[in-house]
């Protein structure tokens, strides 16, 4: 190598240095961008402020709610009377006269607590014997509450008094009492009521019971077989509506089916004026791909408020919109595998004197048919799960369930419960459409 | 030999006959299931197809005539809402780039052999089948709950849901990738990241981008919809306006417009990036 270098070769070196080192500043800068980026972020969304607004309460007693449930034990202090309801929901209260085996109902209530606690309803006053603590009394003075601590004891962080109100809250158990009612709510795992009622024959057997009840033993109701009165004791399920929650979720897999395969039905043949090599002519292909274009961009937001004005709120609504945005999408990449086929096949049916109905039925369709299916089947999957946000748009299917279950901001157990659903029925739909693509396209 | 071929042709015919037969009745099946899933919907909702059709063009007729009366305040209100429309586009953009940050965690991860831990690829695959299967409206509103209003709520939901979607297909492609520049790095002494970094990244990055860009389209039509249903963002804004009802149209339609626009603005950029991304050339 001489130190004379040739001057292309000088020529090259620069300019690969140069080539490099723009390479490098440019591979530098992405990240600096998105820092900074996330940087403008941070502050536009007020993250710092976020803190401040967080409700952590909040979200503890979702987290409980979502795997608990409590059972109210409540004294009605102008009538007296005693009464225990899942819930405190006047469907899951216990006949007068029946509790679960932790409350002994009579003249003094009896109530059993977690962590050996016990509290005592003596007419209208309450006793709660809480371990490591002492006794505590609550009673009504006209219209004062008065509590009465053990003595020497201070005020614990757990029991807050008010003149008018006592709460005493220990996790797993609380306690309340002002001057209308006393109450003590019991959290305990599980989903309470979720197979039947207390009002059902088959409340509260275990698991080998039942199987015994189902198979063998006698009928409890004359008029019917037992499996076939537990099936309607389930399926009429007066605190989770087992009927209605499985008709939702059937509605909103009805308006992702609907609208997927109507936007087919109707992009399909339109696919062909559009695509380039089957368009009769060129404004009636340019005019198709705007409308396409146009019920794309017209986001699934504007047609379910523009729709539902029209038709009401309700499925048939949900159904129409994912139709529209649909079409749109199914239009494009329809009329793009068509223009994608490959001529030959159709000259070959031509050559025998097939009319055009007779070419496009044996020459294109069966060339555009998996990439056909293979879309549809893949838009059902995925508007599966956009018929669950459509739906609570236009209220109809699991989507307006679960936003009512919500609104409540109480009923958590039934948010998960649907939640839960959702999640398994998109799984299903997305194994199901994979199952039918490598079954039947992919040969 | 005439025997054998007329039973070829009559065994081709029986089965052309059969492929027929349930092909009709795949056909029956299917338009039965159609019309009466239509009759379903048609009776569950609130009006009825045949007597809301003659009011479709009612609505927006109404809000367009109001718009076009009020058109001088158009440009006013588009750029009130700008500042809306530029918290959606946030969301979208935040979203995804989080999401695609954890998408590319995961599909690394679950990528067989290049998985840290090939023993537990099942259990990150799960993962991300049940981030994708979630809807972002349950997230979303669960977090608004704890949160309170605003975007990040919505910003939080949909990136969990881009982290499943994208891991998918992020691991698709890295499945398919070309494994022996790992090796080549492994035999030098590269350490996972290494390898990660200049063996696999530089194979899939323009389909991933191109995926992420996709995503980014989807994550904006979420975004205004999230919006609708709770917090921040231009949905909120369409939301207060339409409740509104009578009189405030005009900002019904400079909110449909921007969204109109916007959407059809990113879709056209990033359908022209994607095609230059995947298929190397300019379109």
């Amino acid at each position: 190598m001489s130190m004379t270098a040739t001057a292309p070769q000088q020529m090259l070196h620069t300019t690969i240095t140069h080539r490099f080192a723009m390479r490098k500043r440019r591979a530098l800068a992405v990240p600096v961008l998105i820092v900074a980026y996330l940087i403008y972020v941070f502050f536009a969304f007020d993250l710092a402020g976020l803190a401040g607004r967080a409700r952590l309460d909040n979200g503890a007693i979702l987290l409980k709610d979502f795997w608990s449930y409590k059972t109210h034990v409540t004294r009605d202090n102008r009538s007296g009377e005693v009464s225990v309801a899942v819930e405190g929901e006047r469907k899951g209260t216990y006949p007068a006269g029946q509790a679960p085996d932790w409350v002994t109902l009579g003249a003094v209530t009896n109530i059993a607590l977690p962590g050996g606690a016990h509290a005592t309803y003596d007419g209208p006053t309450a006793r709660l014997d809480i371990p490591d603590f002492g006794r505590v009394t609550v009673a009504p003075d006209g219209r004062q509450i008065v509590l009465t601590l053990p003595d020497g004891a201070a005020l614990p962080d757990w029991i807050s008094a008010a003149p008018n109100r006592v709460d005493i809250n220990r996790g797993k158990w609380r306690f309340s009492m002002t001057k209308s009612r006393t109450e003590v709510f019991r959290y305990q795992p599980g989903w309470e009521l979720f197979f039947f009622t207390i009002d059902s024959p088959f409340h509260g057997k275990s698991l080998g019971d039942m199987i015994a009840l189902a198979l063998w033993e006698p009928r409890l109701d004359a008029t019917q077989p037992n499996i076939v009165a537990m099936a309607n004791g389930f399926w009429t399920n007066r605190m989770w509506h087992h009927d209605q929650v499985f008709g939702a979720l059937g509605e909103t897999v009805l308006m992702a089916f609907l609208g997927t395969m109507g936007a087919g039905l109707i992009a399909f043949p339109l696919a062909f004026f559009a695509a380039s090599n089957f368009a009769p002519a060129r404004s009636v292909r340019l005019l198709l791909r705007r409308l396409f274009d146009f019920l794309r961009g017209v986001d699934g937001l504007i047609w379910t408020v523009i729709l539902s004005r029209a038709f009401g709120p309700g499925p048939l609504t949900g159904s129409l919109a994912i139709l529209m945005t649909d079409t749109g999408t199914f239009g494009k990449t329809f009329s793009e595998a068509l223009e994608n086929i490959d001529g030959k096949q159709v000259e070959g049916i031509a050559s025998t004197g097939a009319t055009t109905l007779q070419r496009a039925r044996f020459g294109v369709i069966p060339q555009v048919a998996p990439v056909v299916l293979s879309q549809l089947l893949y838009y059902l999957e995925s508007n599966t799960r956009s018929a669950t946000v459509i739906g609570a748009l236009v209220g109809g299917g699991i989507g307006l369930l679960l936003t009512q279950a919500i609104i409540t901001q109480k009923d958590w157990e039934e948010v998960c419960y649907y939640m839960i659903l959702i999640v398994l029925m998109v799984m299903v739909m997305d194994s199901l459409s994979g199952w039918i693509r490598r079954r039947f396209i992919k040969g | 030999m005439t025997d054998a071929r007329a039973s070829l042709t009559a065994d081709y015919l029986g089965q052309v006959k059969r492929k027929r037969l349930y092909g009709g009745i795949l056909l029956i099946l299917f338009a039965a299931l159609m019309t009466s899933g239509w009759m379903v919907a048609d009776g569950r909702n609130a009006g009825g197809f045949w007597s809301g059709l003659h009011r479709i063009l009612d609505f927006p007729t109404e809000i367009l005539s109001e718009a076009a009366q009020n058109w001088r305040n158009l440009p006013g209100l588009f750029i009130h809402y700008l500042p809306s429309l530029v918290e959606t586009l946030n969301i979208a953009a935040v979203s995804t780039l989080f999401g695609a940050g954890l998408a590319t965690v995961l599909a690394m991860l679950s990528t067989r052999g290049l998985a840290l831990w090939p023993r537990l690829i099942p259990v990150f695959r799960r993962m991300m089948d049940i981030l994708r299967a979630v809807p972002e409206i349950v997230i979303a509103l669960v977090l608004i709950f704890i949160l309170g209003g605003g975007p990040v709520p919505a910003m939080i939901a949909i990136a969990l849901h881009t982290t499943g979607a994208l891991g998918k297909l992020f691991s698709e492609v890295s499945e398919n990738c070309d494994i022996k520049p790992v090796e080549g790095l492994e035999s030098v002494g590269a350490n996972w990241l290494q390898r990660v970094w200049f063996g696999i990244i530089p194979q899939v990055a323009p389909n991933w981008s191109s995926y992420a860009l996709l995503r980014f389209e989807i994550n904006i039509r979420a975004s205004a919809i999230l919006g609708f249903v709770g917090s921040g963002g231009i949905g909120y804004d369409l939301k207060t306006s339409l409740q509104w009802g009578l009189g405030k149209y005009d900002e019904v339609v400079a909110i449909f417009l921007l969204l109109f626009v916007t959407i059809m603005i990113v879709d056209h950029f990033s359908d022209r990036a994607r095609a230059r991304l995947v298929k190397g050339g300019r379109v």
